[in-house]
């Protein structure tokens, strides 16, 4: 028995045209990827049995002629397998879709949100570490000399209008707390 | 008795499933009972097998009556059978937890009618992977598991659960094409695929085939218990599921994967032709993943780095193959199972608490709650590994194993797993530091989840809710640039730096009880509604569980040893499947 060239190529053709449409970033193509993938495994698991023969039903054929039933019976499993989770890969695209009318996988948020903290907590920062004039408003030790030179405004609204002058155009960082209400007062 | 037992971890739940199915829409709480005592006698039942297990060694039955190398085989030994114990008393902390939090919510996030059938699917599944004597049934008890993790992952349907569904359900698919394949190819090789005959037959092949079979494996298992290099989809789709169901994902799911990983490296390649590249693997794990926990911010994010990394410990145990090892790894998986998940309840409770996991957004929580500091600190303290619990037991064997082994890639692990524990302590206490033990003031507290939303991007986030912190634009981008901006990068860090702690405190003291301001305490107090009493008592349950592993430690580290000697040893679970005769 001469094993045949067909199904390793098929099977490898499948795999390549899987893994191609796997990469795409629609679910809909990811979704083909897969149904390729698992027809191209189920041939796999095919010619694993080895070399075709007979139906394997005793009666009908010689156990020396028949296929190997075993590999018929997994390939059977894994197909309803394929089916019954295409399906509800098939329901979560729609779900996607009804919810953000789009169908490609997005971006985890909270990765960007992390990527694009600065390097230090403000609050790993001790304050008495810092400068006099770096330190925070209120501090201890400068609270005195903020409200002495802050024009006698709202010292909150003067940190504010202080900071916004020195290190505007700087990009804002993980603190970047909504603004104080008590400015309207 | 252990042949009668054997079935019922999986068969229990798969028909508690139909039957909570069944009852589901109409009687709520005889479903909820119902699935409660389904998993109370799923764990009695791994109790009695573990017990059976350990004094008379391994079993199998012949599921169907076929006889062996032909029908399915179920085997239990000491191994599966104390998995099955873990997973059991976590699944039932777990449930207990989500009837609780079903409960007091009220069952609108979640279709409860859903949620109990599935959960119980769950553990059938997980029960069968851990019982499966050959790789097709392991195959479908993975398959079954992983089609009711998709549902567990994606309950109530929400964008951000749909997102990390699809992830997770991609990943999931591509390692189950891969093991399908790879059993296609081992059953091409050796025509079999019961994994007592292939422990026979593989060793006759030739060296190149086996490890491309072992890769193989290796490979979509490790993509299951998210060893390093394929371990990006965990932290990604984990933290956005249900508090219950991120917990039972976390003890459990990869889990499994690293039980596959064992049954691989013990039972059907003990060559160790691999064993190299997967203490590599294992360092790799514990490093990167214990360094993306410390990068982040959000707790349940934190925990899940924290999972991989210490998933880590575990493939360096194996990785070993030697006795001391193995026997340190399968100690550390069953502390892992149930610390993990208390910690992912834990997180849960905080969430509800707190109004949110961001350690930047909490604060004051130990004096809100001081029972949640505490559930959350003796767990939190037992993974970094402190003396006196069972985190430290697990990673001292798994040290003295690596030290005892000799070579110099086992010393590196060791420093790398004593790091991994000391970077796990910083993790942990910054979120100790941050949520639990800062006064209240310094976290802003009516930053909502919106407002989160907002961080992550302008055109992610959804429209503005009308709220105090939309109202108002904040000033500097208003101001105009003045000329003298500061023109080194290096200056421009460090007073960016100054700038977010100026910003920050500012806030902070602007609504500190000193001031008499108009967003003083009473818009900042939380309404603080109790803790659920079911939810808190289930969590305090797993507590005791994890705290008893520690008291227990002497009794389970020996049942580990000789668990770790059957795997070494291979013959009793041969033996137990074809009794005593020839292997075929």
């Amino acid at each position: 028995m001469t094993p045949t060239v067909v199904l390793p190529v098929i099977i490898g053709g499948l795999y390549a045209a899987g893994v191609y449409l796997l990469l795409d970033r629609s679910l809909t193509r990811v979704l083909l990827g897969f149904l390729l993938l698992g027809n191209a495994t189920n041939l796999l698991l095919l010619s694993a049995g080895g070399p075709a023969g007979l139906a394997p039903i005793l009666g009908y054929a010689e156990p020396e002629e028949m296929s190997d039933p075993l590999p018929q019976a997994l390939i059977l499993t894994a197909i309803v397998i394929t089916f019954g989770i295409a399906a509800f890969v098939l329901a979560i695209i729609y779900r996607s879709w009804r919810l953000v009318r789009q169908e490609v996988i997005e971006v985890d948020e909270e990765d960007r949100r992390v990527a694009a903290r600065s390097q230090t907590d403000a609050d790993d920062i001790d304050p008495d570490d810092l400068a006099p004039e770096d330190r925070a408003a209120m501090h201890a030790d400068t609270f005195a000399a903020d409200n002495g030179d802050g024009d006698g405004v709202d010292p909150d609204l003067d940190v504010e209008r202080r900071l916004a002058r020195r290190y505007s155009g700087i990009p804002s960082d993980d603190v970047d707390l909504p603004p104080t209400r008590r400015r309207n007062r | 008795m252990i042949r009668v037992l054997t079935p019922l971890p999986v068969l229990l739940p798969l028909l508690g499933a139909a039957a909570a199915l069944l009852v589901g829409g109409r009687h709520p709480r005889v479903q909820r009972a119902l699935s409660i005592v389904v998993l109370a006698s799923v764990l009695a039942v791994a109790v009695g097998l573990l017990l059976l297990a350990d004094r008379d060694g391994a079993d199998a039955v012949p599921v169907g009556g076929w006889p062996v190398p032909l029908g399915i085989v179920l085997v239990v030994d000491r191994l599966s059978a104390l998995m099955l114990v873990v997973a059991a008393t976590v699944a039932l902390g777990v449930l207990v937890f989500a009837v609780g939090q079903g409960a007091a919510d009220g069952d609108e996030e979640t279709p409860i009618s859903i949620f109990h059938p599935t959960f119980l699917v769950l553990i059938a599944g997980v029960a069968n992977a851990f019982l499966a004597g050959d790789l097709f049934n392991l195959y479908v008890g993975f398959e079954i598991l992983l089609t009711a993790s998709y549902v567990l992952l994606t309950l109530g349907g929400s964008a951000a659960r749909i997102r990390a569904g699809i992830t997770y359900i991609i990943v999931s698919l591509l390692s189950s094409l891969l093991f399908l394949a790879a059993i296609g190819l081992v059953y091409g090789a050796t025509g079999t695929v019961n994994m007592a005959q292939l422990a026979v037959r593989l060793g006759e092949l030739p060296e190149g085939t086996q490890v491309l079979l072992q890769s193989m494996l290796l490979i979509a298992f490790c993509i299951k218990a998210a060893v390093f290099p394929l371990s990006a989809w965990l932290p990604d789709s984990y933290p956005t599921a249900p508090a219950p169901v991120t917990a039972v994902f976390a003890g459990l799911l990869t889990k499994v994967g690293v039980y596959a990983i064992i049954r691989t490296q013990t039972l059907l390649f003990p060559g160790g032709a691999l064993d190299e590249v997967l203490m590599w693997a294992a360092l790799a794990t514990m490093l990167i993943g214990i360094l993306g926990a410390v990068a982040q911010t959000d707790i349940r994010r934190i925990l899940s780095f924290t999972l991989v990394s210490h998933i880590g410990y575990m493939v360096f145990g194996i990785s070993l193959a030697s006795q001391a090892g193995l026997a340190g790894a399968l100690f550390y998986v069953v502390h892992h199972i149930a610390i993990q998940t208390t910690l992912f309840l834990v997180a849960g409770l905080v969430e509800r608490q707190g109004g949110s996991t961001g350690v930047d957004r909490l604060g004051g929580l130990a004096t809100a709650s001081p029972l949640l500091a505490v559930l959350f600190f003796v767990p939190a303290m037992n993974l970094a590994g402190i003396p006196p619990f069972s985190g430290f037991i697990g990673k001292l064997g798994l040290l003295e194993a690596g030290i005892a082994d000799g070579g110099w890639l086992p010393i590196v692990l060791v420093a790398g797993g004593a790091v991994t524990s000391l970077l796990t302590l910083l993790a942990i206490s910054r979120v100790w530091s941050r949520a639990f033990w800062r006064p209240p003031a310094q976290a802003p507290a009516d930053e909502s989840s919106d407002a989160a939303a907002a961080d992550a991007g302008p055109e992610l986030a959804p429209a503005p809710a009308p709220g105090p912190a939309h109202e108002q634009e904040p000033v500097e981008e208003k101001e105009p640039v003045p000329a003298g901006s500061p023109a080194d990068a290096a200056g421009v860090r460090a007073e960016a730096r100054r700038a977010a702690w100026e910003r920050h405190t500012a806030v902070a003291t602007a609504t500190s009880p000193v001031t008499d301001g108009l967003g003083g305490e009473a818009a900042r107090e939380r309404p603080l509604r109790p803790l659920p009493r079911v939810m808190v008592g289930s969590t305090a349950a797993m507590v005791v569980v994890t705290v008893g592993l520690t008291a227990l430690a002497g009794p389970l580290y020996g049942v580990a040893e000789r668990a770790a000697g059957d795997l070494r040893d291979r013959t009793p679970y041969i033996s137990s499947v074809f009794l005593g005769e020839e292997v075929p």
